[in-house]
C-alpha cells in the first residue's frame, strides 16, 4: 500500500468545508465514497481502481479530517454536499462507486440528480427498510462490542482488526470520528432513510450492486431486495468478501467495478 | 446546609440474578410487580419520614433497569407533592437530552410546583451514556440538544403575557403558553451535574446549582471552574449554597453497624457499574479526543483519596470510599466530621444530596440512618459556619492557570456517567 494517512492529503473546499481527497490515475472519472469505517480502509481498492481511472476520493465531511458544516446531520444533507462537489470540480460521465454507507450516499445522491453520472456501484449497501416494523434489516453494531461487530462484518476477522495501540495518532483519532460521524448520520432511522424507497425509481442509469457474501451485518436477501428497487439494476457477488468488501477482495472488487464501467 | 435524602428506588431483589448486565437489556420478566409495588410503597414511606425528620428529597429517573424502578420522574415527583409537607423536591436529574418533548416537560414541571406549593427544585441532565439505545435519541450533539431544550423550558416557565412560536434546530411549537403558571418566581431553581470543568465555568456564568458526585478529592477544580465563571458574569463569587455533592451516607451509633450499612449503601455503586459494555460509551457522547484516548486504553483517573490515591469507586472498600469522600460513614460524630472536612476542602457547600438508602439497606436501618442523622448530625452542620465566599472566589481566580491544551473531559459529566463510562 502506497498510501498512507502519514502523507499530506490534498484537500478541497466545497461552500465553505474543507475536506481531504485524494486523486489517483488517469482517465475516466470514478468518484469513490467511502464506507462508515472511513477513508483507511479504503485505500488498496482506491489503488486498484486507479489502473483504469481517475479516482476521486474525498474523505466525507465529520470522517477522518475533513470539517463537518454546521447542521450536517443525514445522508441527505451529505447528498447536497456531493451535488455541489460534482458542480464545483464540472465533472461529467461520472461513475459513483460507494461502499455500505457511501452506497447509501450513492442512491441519494442519484435520486436527486444524475446528470453528471455515468453509471452507479453500490457495494453491500445500506439506506433502505426492507422488512417490516418489528424486524431489524441492519444488525444493532452499537449494541456490539468492536470485537463482536469484526466478527460479523468481515470474512476473515484479522482483516477488520486494529492494534490502536500502535497506530499513528491521526488514524485513531479517524477511528474516533468515524463512529461518531457514522452515528450521526445513522443512529435514529437506523442505517436507512425511510423516505428513499420511494424515490429509487428515479435512477435510470446503469447501476451494479456489488455483494460481499460473508457479511452478517446485512444479508444477501436485504441486498437483492434493494437492488430490485433500481430499475435494471444488476447483482453481483464477492466471495471471501463481508460487508466490506472493497477492503478484503480490493483486487477482484476493483476488477468487477472497472469490468462493469467497460460496459460488460 | 441543605440535606436532600435520596435513593434511586432500586429493584435490588434482581441484583443477584443477571447476566452481565442490570441495565437496558435486563429483561423486565425478572421484574414481579407485585415486589415491586412493596418496594415503591415502602420508598415513598420512607421519604415521608425524611419529609418529617427535616429533610429535603432527591429522585431521579432510569430506564430499563433494576438499578432505578423510576423511570419518570414525574411519578415520583406527583406523589411526593401531596404526601409530603415540608421538603422541598429535588428532581436530578430530569433527561431533557432524551425528551422528545420539551413543552411536555415544562407542563409537568410547573403543575409539579404548583402541587407542591413552591417546593420543586429542577435538575436538568443530558442522560446517561446507556441509556441512549433505551430513549433512541442520537447520543451524537446531545449537549446541543439539552441546551435548546433548557433554554425552551425557561422561556414557556417565564412567558406569561403573550404566546411565543419557538423554529429552532430541534424543537418546533407553535402558541406556547404552559398552565399551571409556575409557583415559584420567575421560574424553580435550576440544578445541573458536571464532571468537567469548561462545562462547570459555563454552570458559573449561568449560576445554576451544580452538582458532583463521586468526584471526591477531584471536586474542588470543578468548583473552583464554577467560581470563576460565576465572578466573571456576575461579579461576586458564588455562595455554598450554588454546590452539591452526591455523597453515600452510613451513620449508626455503634461504630462497626455504621461500616455494615456503609457497605450495603455502597452496593449503588457496584451495582451502578453492571451494564453491558457497548452501551456504556455510545458514538458521540464523549469527544473524539477522548474516544481516541480510550481507544488506546488511557482511562482517567477515576477518584482520588484525600491523599491522592486512586481508588476506583467501583470495586473500592469501605475504608477508601470514605477517604475519598464519596462515603461519609461512622457514628454521627464521624459523619460529622467527615463531610465539615470535606466541604472545607471544597471551599465550601452548602447542597449534601445524601444517599441514605441503596441496595440492600433494610427499612430499618434506613429509617434509623435517616433519624440518626437528622437528629445527631444534620444541626450541627446547619450550624457550621461555611468558610468565606468572597476569599474562596478570588483564590480561585488568583490560582487560575493559563490555558494549556484542551483538558480532557473526564467521562463522568454526568451524575451516573461518573460510575460506568469508560
Amino acid at each position: 500500500m502506497s498510501l498512507t494517512m502519514e502523507t499530506a492529503t490534498p484537500s478541497l473546499t466545497v461552500n465553505e468545508t474543507r475536506i481531504d481527497m485524494i486523486e489517483r490515475g488517469t482517465g475516466r472519472p470514478l468518484l469513490f465514497l467511502h464506507a462508515e469505517n472511513g477513508i483507511e480502509p479504503a485505500l488498496a481498492a482506491i489503488e486498484a481502481l486507479a489502473k483504469g481511472a481517475r479516482v476521486i476520493a474525498p474523505t466525507h465531511p465529520g470522517f477522518g479530517r475533513s470539517e463537518l458544516p454546521k447542521g450536517m446531520r443525514s445522508v441527505d444533507d451529505l447528498s447536497y454536499f456531493y451535488l455541489d462537489l460534482l458542480d464545483q470540480l464540472d465533472l461529467r460521465d461520472v461513475a459513483v462507486v460507494g461502499v455500505s454507507l457511501g452506497a447509501w450516499l450513492v442512491a441519494e445522491i442519484a435520486v436527486k440528480s444524475t446528470q453528471r453520472l455515468s453509471k452507479l456501484i453500490m457495494a453491500n449497501a445500506v439506506g433502505v427498510k426492507v422488512g417490516d416494523r418489528e424486524n431489524r434489516d441492519i444488525v444493532d453494531i452499537f449494541a456490539l462490542t468492536e470485537k463482536e461487530f469484526i466478527d460479523i462484518a468481515y470474512c476473515d476477522p484479522a482483516a477488520g482488526t486494529r492494534d490502536y495501540k500502535a497506530l499513528p495518532d491521526a488514524e485513531v483519532l479517524a477511528a474516533a470520528r468515524a463512529r461518531e460521524a457514522t452515528a450521526r448520520l445513522a443512529w435514529n432511522p437506523y442505517f436507512h432513510n425511510p423516505r428513499l424507497k420511494s424515490r429509487l425509481h428515479r435512477i435510470r442509469i446503469p447501476t451494479l450492486f456489488l455483494w460481499g457474501t460473508h457479511d452478517r451485518m446485512l444479508s444477501e436477501a436485504y441486498g437483492r431486495a434493494y437492488c430490485a428497487m433500481i430499475p435494471g439494476a444488476r447483482f453481483e457477488t464477492l466471495d471471501r468478501a463481508g460487508h466490506f468488501p472493497h477492503q478484503e477482495q480490493p483486487k477482484a472488487f476493483a476488477e468487477k467495478v472497472l469490468s462493469f464501467l467497460g460496459g460488460k | 446546609m441543605r440535606v436532600y435524602q435520596f435513593t434511586e428506588q432500586p429493584y435490588y431483589p434482581a441484583w443477584n440474578d443477571h447476566a452481565g448486565s442490570l441495565r437496558v437489556n435486563l429483561l423486565n420478566r425478572k421484574c414481579d410487580p407485585r415486589t415491586a409495588a412493596d418496594l415503591f410503597h415502602r420508598y415513598y414511606d420512607e421519604w415521608q419520614i425524611a419529609d418529617e425528620l427535616g429533610l429535603d428529597i432527591m429522585l431521579n429517573e432510569h430506564h430499563q433497569t433494576a438499578t432505578c424502578m423510576s423511570s419518570t420522574v414525574v411519578v415520583g415527583l406527583s406523589v411526593l407533592s401531596r404526601i409530603t409537607k415540608n421538603a422541598r423536591l429535588l428532581v436530578l436529574g430530569y433527561p431533557i437530552g432524551h425528551r422528545p418533548d420539551p413543552l411536555r416537560v415544562a407542563e409537568e414541571l410547573s403543575t409539579i410546583d404548583v402541587i407542591s406549593r413552591g417546593r420543586l427544585d429542577m435538575g436538568f441532565i443530558k442522560g446517561v451514556p446507556y441509556e441512549f439505545p433505551a430513549s433512541n435519541q442520537n447520543p451524537v450533539a446531545v449537549m446541543d440538544r439539552f441546551w435548546e431544550a433548557l433554554d425552551f423550558i425557561i422561556k414557556a416557565m417565564t412567558t406569561h403575557d403573550q404566546m411565543f412560536n419557538w423554529e429552532g434546530e430541534y424543537f418546533h411549537y407553535r402558541q406556547v403558553n404552559v398552565w399551571p403558571r409556575v409557583w415559584q418566581e420567575p421560574h424553580p431553581p435550576i440544578w445541573t451535574t458536571t464532571g468537567s470543568t469548561t462545562q462547570a465555568r459555563i454552570l458559573g456564568e449561568r449560576g445554576y446549582v451544580m452538582a458532583t458526585l463521586g468526584s471526591g478529592y477531584n471536586t474542588r477544580p470543578l468548583y473552583d471552574a464554577y467560581r470563576r465563571g460565576h465572578l466573571a458574569k456576575w461579579g461576586k463569587a458564588p455562595g455554598p449554597d450554588r454546590f452539591a455533592y452526591l455523597g453515600l451516607v452510613a451513620v449508626a451509633n455503634d461504630k462497626d453497624e455504621a461500616r455494615k450499612r456503609g457497605d450495603l449503601v455502597a452496593g449503588y455503586l457496584r451495582s451502578s457499574s453492571i451494564v453491558h459494555v457497548p452501551f456504556r460509551n455510545p458514538p458521540g457522547f464523549l469527544s473524539p479526543e477522548d474516544n481516541a484516548r480510550l481507544l488506546r486504553g488511557q482511562t482517567p483517573p477515576r477518584s482520588y483519596t484525600k491523599d491522592r490515591r486512586v481508588i476506583d469507586m467501583r470495586s473500592a472498600s469501605v475504608e477508601d470510599l470514605i477517604a475519598a469522600g464519596i462515603l461519609f460513614c461512622g457514628t454521627p460524630d464521624e459523619v460529622y466530621a467527615q463531610t465539615v472536612d470535606f466541604c472545607e476542602y471544597c471551599g465550601g457547600m452548602g447542597n449534601l444530596l445524601m444517599m441514605g438508602h441503596a441496595g440492600f439497606l433494610t427499612p430499618e436501618q434506613t429509617v434509623d440512618n435517616l433519624s440518626l442523622f437528622a437528629r445527631e448530625v444534620y444541626p450541627r452542620l446547619k450550624a457550621w459556619q461555611q468558610p468565606d465566599a468572597a476569599q474562596i472566589g478570588a483564590e480561585a481566580v488568583a490560582a487560575e492557570k493559563p490555558a494549556t491544551a484542551r483538558q480532557s473531559v473526564r467521562a463522568g459529566d454526568l451524575v451516573d456517567a461518573t460510575i460506568t463510562a469508560n
